[in-house]
């Protein structure tokens, strides 16, 4: 499904990504981990298509597809979901009324039927429950004074209204209490189907409790040092990541 | 309106201005949002109608033929004269934020009406070409929009050709038609209002129409008497070179109630179109008139050619105890806006409002705002203006809250947001303040933003078009606007501005 090599990105002229390799087929999820700074956020806005951030080498193909003949909204509609480190708010737009454009809009890219203002109210709902959000949210503001928390439930709310192929979550996890970490956990585990691919990117091992990742990849100064089963997580967890120092980075074998 | 001097006692407050933006990365991301429209004025064609137009320039004999031409009785000639030597005594302001090369009134047609004298009795004998030129604008003269309870008074290049639902209006003893009709019919109405809110001294625009002016909307509503519906006329600019001079006039007797809706579209032009509009309205005790308009004129292209000088005079005096007067504009054409909607608040606890989009896209240019005099006590006023620049547009918000000696009790509270897409635009906001009653209470706020490329690589993510995305954000900053925009204006005024704003987002 989703296929990286040697993936080089630059932010501002600085060089993040030297040479990422990744490959994520369907049915999948993979954990992305990785001291901060290592360059995690900067490979999903890569690979969600911000064009701040400059590829400078390497390929990445979605779906049979170069990935990068995509506009950023094209691959939204291609099923490639980002929920964000850092969700923006945008004030004066209702989240009903965001949530059922986007809907709109990668209905009409895929040929679908429009949908109208009561079916969808009728899906928000129940996915609304789902994520244990209150109806209230919907005339709010998109992410306009929400909490860290409300913020990345809404995240997980728009991934689930919109379906998406892979989703791409980047530290969805970080500030979230113990009960926000499971409804996300619930959200992302729905998603679990042969056709579908998850990536999850985060620098605790808790949330992965939850969702028992197929593969675990270690990020570190823009490259995959290590990639392993749920276990490299495990170990990740008791020693840090101090041993990346060491420069024994090479030695470190992959799954 | 007159001239708003910057007075040692009156507070000119905060001017903002962009096109110097120094925040480094902030300014590089707007500059990716930058990519000018090439976009063509989607209503621009020109009809085929051949017009009786007379020669260009101004005398006073052009002034006495358009008289003439009209059948207008003594008194209203006299009137032309006197606002005409008043005219020929005066300049144009310069106090404004626009600049427009000067502009050469010699060079003017002052009249011009489509060949078609007779008066019909249904639309069937109305010409086809005129209807289609309707249909293009798609100008609700059909059946559909005599059905959703539209009266439609269409003013084509000056002069009414059709008119719905008169008869019915008329059961009620309310009185909607064309200007000249009201004067051979009501010339003692049109002769006690015309000139007595915004007289023909007022400033040169207003002089001038009073001169000139060609045709325009009568509105009439009697005591006690509350219009079943919206009163709407199109307005539309067609001859080439003609100058638009329309005269609206609206009466709200004792405790009635009109909302009139204006709305206009002008076909391409090369050369600078003149339109100078003066539109009066007068409430009595307890009356209420709510006057909406969306301006869709000619913008001029993307290089900043063509396109109409909007100089508009509204003006509308709440006259009785009570009454209340509310003006709602979505202005997003004409290359220059300057056009300030006022309320003469003279009765006591009348109510004065005023909710304003205006968006300058490309090399527009538009200097708009409100005056709200207070005279009656407990008198309360509302600001609303939500400005939008784009390409290399230039908004100007400019308003005075007049609060006068013995205005007891007076209320004035004023919200001005700019909104900026890209770096090379500008929003000004020039309030003004004058108070001479200790006990008002006059409240201001204004912000400015921009749209950030964060929120639109937000919504690229979520599948939404970075031209749908503005769109979405500019509908949603204008929400309180079009919140006092009837239902059918409303939809219409949020497609407008996504079409205006097309292609200014890279
Ligand atoms: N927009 C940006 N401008 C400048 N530097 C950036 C930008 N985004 C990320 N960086 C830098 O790139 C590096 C990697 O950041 P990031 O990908 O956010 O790391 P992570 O998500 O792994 O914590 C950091 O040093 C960060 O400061
Ligand atoms: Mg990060």
């Amino acid at each position: 499904m989703l296929e990286i090599k040697g993936l080089e990105a630059r932010v501002e002229g600085t060089q993040i990504l030297r040479g990422v390799d990744l490959s994520v087929k369907a049915g999948e999820v993979h954990a992305i981990m990785g001291p901060n700074g290592s360059g995690k956020s900067t490979l999903a806005h890569v690979l969600a298509g911000r064009e701040e951030y400059e590829v400078t080498g390497g390929s990445v193909t979605y779906n049979g597809n170069d990935l990068f003949e995509l506009a950023a909204d094209e691959r939204a509609c291609e099923g490639l979901f980002l929920a964000f480190q850092y969700p923006v708010a945008i004030p004066g737009i209702s989240n009903a009324y965001f949530l059922r454009t986007a809907l709109n809009a990668v209905k009409k890219y895929r040929g679908e039927p429009q949908v109208d203002a009561v079916d969808f109210l009728t899906l928000v709902r129940e996915k609304m429950k789902l994520v244990g959000m209150d109806e209230k949210f919907l005339q709010r503001a998109v992410n306009d004074g929400f909490s860290g928390g409300e913020k990345k439930r809404n995240e997980i709310l728009q991934m689930a209204v919109l379906d998406p192929k892979l989703a791409i979550l980047d530290e969805t996890d970080s500030g979230l209490d113990i009960d926000a970490l499971r409804i996300v956990a619930e959200g992302v585990n729905q998603l679990r189907t042969p056709e579908r691919a998850v990536v999850i990117v985060t620098h605790y091992q808790r949330l992965l409790d939850y969702i028992i990742p197929d593969h675990v990849h270690v990020l570190s100064e823009g490259r995959i040092v290590r990639s392993g089963g749920k276990e490299l997580a495990h170990q990740l967890e008791k020693e840090g990541y101090a041993w990346l120092e060491t420069g024994s980075a090479t030695a470190a074998g992959g799954a | 309106m007159e001239e708003l001097p910057v007075t040692e006692n009156s507070a000119a407050a905060d001017r903002v201005t962009a096109g110097t933006a120094k925040e480094g990365r902030a300014a590089e991301e707007v500059l990716d949002l930058q990519e000018v429209a090439d976009r063509e004025y989607k209503y621009g064609f020109v009809t085929d109608i051949e017009a009786d137009t007379i020669p260009p320039g101004l005398s006073e004999d052009v002034v006495r033929l358009i008289s003439s031409r009209k059948n207008e009785p003594e008194w209203l000639l006299d009137y032309r004269l006197r606002a005409y030597k008043y005219w020929l005594t005066m300049t144009p302001p310069e106090w404004s934020f626009v600049k427009y090369p000067p502009i050469d009134y010699k060079d003017i047609i002052y009249f011009s009406a489509p060949k078609q004298k007779k008066v019909l009795e249904s639309l069937d004998e109305v010409d086809p070409e005129l209807l289609e030129t309707f249909n293009k604008l798609g100008i609700p003269l059909n059946e559909q929009k005599i059905l959703s309870g539209v009266a439609v008074d269409a003013v084509f290049d000056s002069v009414s050709v059709a008119t719905t639902f008169k008869s019915k209006l008329a059961e009620m003893g309310i009185i909607f038609g064309s200007f000249s009709d009201a004067v051979h019919e009501h010339p003692e109405l049109v002769k006690k209002y015309l000139g007595s809110v915004v007289p023909h001294t007022d400033n040169f625009f207003a002089a001038l129409n009073a001169a000139v002016f060609s045709d325009g909307s009568f509105c009439y509503i009697p005591e006690g008497v509350r219009c079943p519906m919206e009163l709407s006329t199109y307005f539309r600019i067609n001859s080439a070179g003609t100058g638009q001079f329309e005269r609206t006039l609206i009466v709200a007797e004792k405790g009635s109630y009109v909302s009139y809706l204006e709305g206009c579209t002008a076909p391409m032009r090369d050369e600078n179109q003149l339109h100078a509009a003066v539109v009066e309205l007068v409430a009595m005790e307890d009356a209420q008139i709510k006057y909406s308009t969306v301006q869709n004129w000619y913008p001029g292209d993307k290089d900043g050619v063509g396109g109409i000088y909007n100089f508009v005079t509204k003006r509308g005096a709440c006259r009785g105890d009570r009454s209340k007067i509310s003006w709602t504009q979505v202005e997003t054409g004409s290359s220059i806006t300057w056009k300030y909607p006022s309320c003469i608040l003279q009765g006591d606890d009348s109510v004065g409002e005023f909710y304003s989009v205006a968006l300058t896209n490309n090399y527009q240019q538009a200097d708009t705002g409100t005056k709200m005099i207070h005279i009656g006590k407990n008198t309360k006023s509302t600001i609303v203006s939500k400005g939008i620049s784009a390409g290399r547009g230039q908004n100007t918000y400019r308003g005075l809250v007049d609060v006068k000696k013995g205005a007891e009790g007076a209320r004035n509270f004023s919200q001005c947001d700019s909104m900026l897409l890209g770096d090379r635009c500008g929003a000004h906001t020039f309030p003004y303040i004058e108070v001479k009653n200790p006990t008002a209470v006059v409240e201001h706020e204004a912000t400015t933003s921009k749209i950030g490329e964060d929120q639109i690589f937000y919504c690229n993510q979520r599948g939404i078009s970075t031209e749908d995305a503005v769109s979405m954000i500019v509908n949603g900053f204008c929400k309180q606007v079009f919140r006092e925009l009837p239902m059918e204006f409303a939809v219409e005024a949020q497609k407008l501005l996504a079409v205006s704003l097309e292609g200014s987002v890279g």
